[in-house]
């Protein structure tokens, strides 16, 4: 695995974090939620050291990482595009447009364009089932999105 | 305690509450299978996560099957553990473990002692009906373990020994879902983890996810080759355990036929690692004297209390996990280690025999003895001291390879010089065994009088923290003994807090000490046959003329020889070692 | 729409979420403090047992039975547990409550922790919904100002306080042991019950978990009494349900209907019926637990009972509208998709039995079923339900059973004459060109990305099926309506 060079200063904050939780294990979701919010993905070498603050292994953090559909490992796209998945939106077609997503940004879901601009992810349910099918990016809610108008989506961000 | 009468199977069982459907059932007979279920009796090792649903059965008034590991018995309760309801369920349940397991038994390390094996051969099993994607991992080879872990069946005793029993935390279910599976952290390498090679996990694994590397292949090759003189040694908990494999009663002491197997295997030189534990009691016991004598006159930089070294998984947890006080250990090296220079240098150089043409091979109960014979600072020249350790199932295959019938062997001895050993080294095969053979000999020479009773039976038995207070002539040594990882490491918690007092500690890793070691015979979970086993090293000292390890005349001899004396410039160099702070993790430079 | 009778949703869009004094002007923190200064925990968890109140989550326990064992067991610390890790695809009732309520949901959390002892509340929410949590945080911060929750509340001796703990995307901890080693840290896998979370729950101790609609009734039952309450609902169910209504229908949204309401109001006459015009097929409740009904339900009273006598479940509050071009394979197929996905992996039938499930219906949809298929199927399901150790399991193949059941048809076309009605499953439609429209534009064939139509200019073309993606290219350049699905 490649080493990831983790900011000093998001490091520090980090550790003022678990400290907050009284470096206490069972806070461990609570850390590593901030610990996401703050570097914006959980590479090994944060979980070891989220490990080691909260006295716990390095294994049982990564146990719990993977457990978990909100972690991720990977860095999230400057535009992380999210496709809902609930059934409102499956039965008003939101395979086909994830389907699209994939063609046009030629990427899988859970991965990042090289240029690190979109990443593809899948929501269950966002609430907004009236708009179904329904597409995230970043903020934004996109509502009843159909194939065709995946170009634009992405059009609307690659200028 | 109240009893609750319960009917299971229109037969009726009376006993206490808080008793599980399992263990209700056993008392009138019914062994309901199970697979993940796992305990050590008696030892407080106890998995039951209630998640391969083998051992459902059918609870009067339940909607669904209840798993008879992890339910209470109730009063009035009417159960059924083998009605057509149950039945399908528990067959369709192995189908759908099966599925997702590779039919490699022909070929799998576990083959015949595979407990997915035996439940598949007693449901009677015979097609999949149900059959799709496998789930498929890296292979993992670690200098001791290898996990193959397309045929874990998440049954977690593996996770339970290294989290919950030796609080290594070298492992953890990963993942979820159809692609959950036990590994260590960012499924990285074994080796690169925390892992001590206790093998514990392997000692428990159902199934051939988790089995050792074998070497027992370089050993046959080594044999072959006539310019190599073959040397082997044996350690104690070996001959105590071995006859498992042949269907022995455990317990039974087969020393004599080891020996004569070892022989008819082709090794040259059949050696003892006893001899060598002789060995490490004269300069671990020589450390603890020299500490205790200096502390005693006021030197207050002496580091006590002094701890056992002769554990390599142990070793591997201090340097992980407490490496700021790798310094006080004793820096006597293990007795397999101490046996490798013994032989190459000394016994090797008497025969002119060049130390590249001589191969040491010991059998160990232990794995971790696999990691500790590669380690950089026991080779020199690249050559390792120990080439190759095996462990005690691989030296019965070996056995059984070489068409030998062990049951009808004759009873031999061991070569001199390095096969002759006293009931002390004999010790080291049970928790508590190696501080009561340094107490033998520390006590002599600490006194100068002669130790009368050398059974010390408050250094004996099972519990998992044992403290003794041993009069050496007016002054109390305080002895604390911890088997298992977890334990030592609440002993060594006490020490960091100051709350211990202790002039010397021994810590096994496996508990029940290297009889219950990870490359022993499986025992599945019977804790009676470590009993067995422990009785049996108990039997062996008692039976042996000379107990204690500094009146062995080839140890005095050996002294005389060539190494001078306990803690000389010559032990020094060839029986002692050093440690090292390996706390860092995979990604964290420090 | 006069059908509907709002007691969760009481509040929900009336009153300003972030501003306590709203929530109070409309009899807000008045249970709490009649609780508080008039009545005993034991008279208070009768009145919630009368009121026929049950677990809105999904099981339907009996709300006030459950704080009754939890308030029996002896322990010096219990917590109060609000489950809002809503996770049915489909579902979103908690959120709106939280976004739009929240104060209902804490009042009756110090409601709970007054009857069985707890002191300490802990609401474990999705971490998708920043609103609601936002919401939630203005809101405790609020009612401590106001005393409602915090040491000595109303001045009666009785402390209380509420956190906030975050979910991370785990659907199984929806499942109450589940959720509880989430909060501890650790991996959201339920473990056996007994013993139950009100026997030994959060940190082994007493642990009250109820759901966010649950909690929001509570008020509304100590203002207005049990007997108003009970006499809402069917026999066996009291009250109200919330339902997101979704799919196939002209009025989407939330609903919130007396117990026994039946699906054809819901559709026909709160929804607005199909959308288009077009015929319905089946809603589906429950989501992954659940299963569909059918036109044969239309008439049956929705209740907890009812529903799982026609093979579906309550579920958490999913209603989903399906029409004729929706297909029912597909959709178990759906279903199956997200458990396995979200199964946790601890016990075999569930971690595995789900996946071959799920292979079966790819088989099926792919054309290439048979039959014995179909058994393997219910046999597997029946197991699945009858071994698995948690409730996602238990109830997992419940829309395979339920679509096999009601939709036998279905399965038996793609099956025997490898066909999808609805015109869904991809592998089993065929385009085809009608000879007598074709005039040979060539349109089609130039734009076919596999190259799969062939053909003269001005002779009718054809479509190799061998080579053909089924992307649907051709039939919608075709200007001369001359290929059709098959």
């Amino acid at each position: 695995m490649a080493k990831v060079k983790l900011s000093e200063k998001k490091l520090d904050e980090l550790k003022e974090v678990c400290k907050s939780f009284n470096n206490d294990k069972g806070e461990l979701i609570n850390v590593l939620h901030k610990a996401q919010s703050i570097f914006g993905y959980l590479p090994a070498e944060l979980q070891e050291i989220i490990a080691k603050e909260l006295h716990t292994s390095a294994a049982h953090v990564y146990g719990v990482v993977t457990f978990y559909s909100f972690f991720t490992m990977t860095p999230n796209g400057q535009h992380p595009i999210s496709i809902c998945l609930g059934t409102a939106c499956y039965v008003r077609g939101a395979e086909k447009v994830l389907e699209e997503f994939k063609r046009t940004l030629n990427i899988q879901v859970g991965e990042t364009t090289p240029d690190g601009k979109f990443s593809l992810s899948c929501l269950r349910c966002v609430g907004a089932c009236g708009l179904a099918p329904v597409v995230l990016v970043g903020e934004k809610v996109y509502g009843r999105v159909s194939p065709d108008g995946v170009k634009d989506i992405v059009a609307e961000y690659n200028n | 305690m109240n009893k609750v009468k319960l009917i299971i199977d229109g037969k009726t069982a009376e006993v206490p509450e808080n008793t599980t459907l399992l263990k209700a059932a056993k008392t009138i007979g019914i062994d309901i299978p199970t697979l993940c279920f796992f305990e050590l009796k008696d030892m407080n090792i106890e998995n039951r996560p209630g998640g391969c649903r083998i051992c459902v059965v059918e609870v009067k008034g339940r909607r669904n099957l209840a798993p008879a590991c992890n339910t209470l018995v109730a009063e009035g309760m009417e159960v059924y553990t083998h009605n057509i309801r149950v039945l399908n369920a528990r067959r369709t349940v192995l189908e759908l473990i099966l599925s997702d397991h590779p039919a490699e038994c022909l070929t799998c390390a576990k083959s015949g002692s595979c407990e997915l094996q035996s439940m598949a051969q007693q449901l009677g099993v015979r097609e999949l009906p149900y059959q799709g994607e496998q789930s498929k991992y890296r292979k993992d080879t670690s200098p001791a373990i290898i996990r193959d872990i397309d045929k874990c069946i998440m049954c977690r005793r593996c996770e339970m020994m290294c989290n919950d029993v030796q609080t290594v935390g070298a492992l953890s279910a990963v993942n979820r879902g159809f692609m959950a599976v036990v590994a260590p952290a960012f499924e990285m390498n074994l080796e690169k983890s925390p892992c001590t090679y206790c093998g514990q996990c392997v000692s428990v694994c159902p199934t051939g996810a988790l089995t050792e590397v074998d070497h027992s292949g370089n050993v046959i090759n080594s044999l072959a080759e006539p310019a190599k003189t073959v040397v082997v040694q044996t350690a104690p908990a070996v001959r105590a355990a071995l006859g498992e494999e042949f269907g022995l009663a455990p317990g039974t002491l087969v020393t004599g036929k080891m020996v004569a197997a070892l022989r008819r295997l082709g090794f040259d030189y059949v050696f003892d690692t006893d001899f060598a534990a002789d060995l490490t009691i004269m300069e671990e016991g020589a450390e603890l004297l020299d500490r205790l004598t200096r502390y005693l006159k006021g030197d207050k930089d002496v580091k006590l209390p002094i701890l056992t070294s002769c554990c390599p998984s142990w070793v591997n947890f201090f340097e992980h996990y407490f490496p700021e006080m790798r310094d006080i250990p004793s820096t006597a090296k293990s007795p397999q280690q101490m046996f490798g220079p013994i032989a190459k240098e000394y016994f090797g150089k008497k025969l002119g025999i060049d130390r590249r043409n001589m191969i040491v091979v010991s059998i160990m109960p232990c794995l971790a003895k696999k990691y500790e014979c590669q380690r950089d600072e026991f080779k020199v020249d690249g050559d390792p001291d120990v080439n190759y350790s095996l462990s005690t199932r691989e030296l019965a295959q070996l056995i059984k390879q070489a068409n030998i019938d062990f049951n009808s062997l004759p009873e031999e001895n061991f070569d001199n010089p390095l096969g002759e050993s006293t009931g002390a080294a004999v010790l080291f095969g049970n928790t508590g065994g190696v501080i009561e053979a340094a107490c033998r000999t520390a006590y002599e020479l600490y006194t100068g009088k002669k130790l009368e009773n050398v059974v010390f039976e408050e250094l004996r038995g099972m519990e998992k923290i044992r403290h003794a207070t041993i009069d050496f002539n007016g002054i109390p040594i305080n002895i604390g003994i911890a088997h298992g990882l977890g334990n030592a490491r609440k002993l060594l918690e006490d020490i960091q807090e100051g709350k211990s007092q202790f002039h010397a500690i021994e810590i096994m890793a496996c508990p029940g000490g290297c009889i219950g070691g990870g490359g022993q015979p499986y025992h599945h979970g019977r804790s009676e046959i470590l009993k067995q086993r422990a009785a049996a090293i108990y039997r062996e000292d008692a039976a042996k003329s000379i107990r204690k390890s500094h009146e062995n005349p080839f140890i005095i001899e050996l002294y005389n020889e060539f190494l001078d004396k306990p803690l000389g410039k010559k032990s020094h160099h060839f029986l002692h070692t050093h440690y090292f702070d390996k706390s860092a993790g995979a990604f964290i430079d420090e | 729409m006069t059908s509907q009778i709002r007691i969760a949703l009481r509040n929900c869009g009336i009153i300003d979420p972030e501003q306590i004094e709203d929530y109070i002007a409309r009899d807000g923190y008045i249970a709490l403090a009649k609780v508080l200064t008039e009545l005993s925990p034991e008279t208070t968890i009768d009145i919630i047992k009368k009121s026929g109140l049950r677990g809105r989550g999904g099981g339907g326990f009996s709300t006030g039975l459950k704080w009754e064992i939890t308030r029996k067991v002896q322990a010096a610390q219990k917590y109060v547990v609000c489950n809002a890790d809503e996770g049915d695809p489909g579902a979103f009732m908690d959120r709106s409550i939280l976004e739009g309520d929240p104060h209902s949901v804490l009042e009756a959390m110090a409601i709970n922790g007054y009857c069985t002892g707890g002191s300490k509340g802990l609401v474990y929410i999705r971490a998708e919904y920043p609103l609601a949590v936002e919401r939630l945080k203005i809101a405790i911060k609020q009612a401590k100002e106001y005393g409602f929750l915090g040491e000595n509340i109303l001045g009666a001796g009785f402390n209380f306080d509420i956190e906030i703990r975050f979910g991370a995307g785990a659907f199984v901890c929806g499942e109450e042991t589940a959720l509880i080693h989430s909060m501890e840290g650790l991996r959201g896998e339920p473990t056996v019950k007994p013993p139950f979370p009100s026997e030994e729950g959060y940190l082994r101790k007493p642990t009250n978990v109820n759901n966010v609609e649950t909690y929001a009734n509570i008020p509304v039952i100590l203002n207005k009494g049990w007997e108003w309450f009970s006499s809402i609902g069917t026999e066996k169910s009291k009250g109200t349900k919330v339902f997101a209504l979704a799919g196939k229908i002209n009025k989407v949204g939330l609903i919130e209907i007396p117990m026994g309401t039946t699906l054809r109001e819901v559709i026909y006459e709160i929804g607005g019926g199909i959308q288009n015009g077009k015929e319905f097929k089946a809603a589906q409740t429950g989501g992954p637990s659940g299963g569909c009904l059918t036109k044969r339900h239309l008439d049956i009273p929705i209740d907890y009972d009812n529903l799982i006598a026609a093979g579906s479940m309550m579920g958490s509050g999913g209603l989903i509208v399906m029409d004729e071009d929706d297909c029912m394979v597909s959709i178990a197929k759906f279903y199956l998709k997200f458990t396995v996905e979200e199964s946790c992996g601890k016990c075999s039938p569930c971690r595995i039995g789900n996946k071959r499930l799920l292979e079966l219906l790819e088989k099926i949809v792919q054309g290439n079923g048979t039959m014995e298929d179909l058994d393997k199927l219910r046999n597997l399901s029946t197991v699945i339900k009858d071994t698995s150790l948690c409730g996602l399991g238990q109830s997992s193949p419940n829309p395979v059973l339920s679509t096999i059941e009601n939709f036998y048809d279905e399965y038996s076309e793609h099956i025997n004459k490898k066909k999808c009605r609805s015109g869904v499953c991809k592998a089993l439609m065929q385009y085809l060109i009608i000879p007598d429209n074709c005039i040979g534009c060539t349109l089609c064939a130039r734009n076919c990305p596999v190259n799969a139509i062939t053909g003269e200019r001005k002779q009718a073309h054809l479509i190799d099926q061998e080579k053909c993606i089924k992307c649907g290219a051709c039939m919608e350049k075709c200007k001369f309506n001359a290929i059709i699905i098959n």
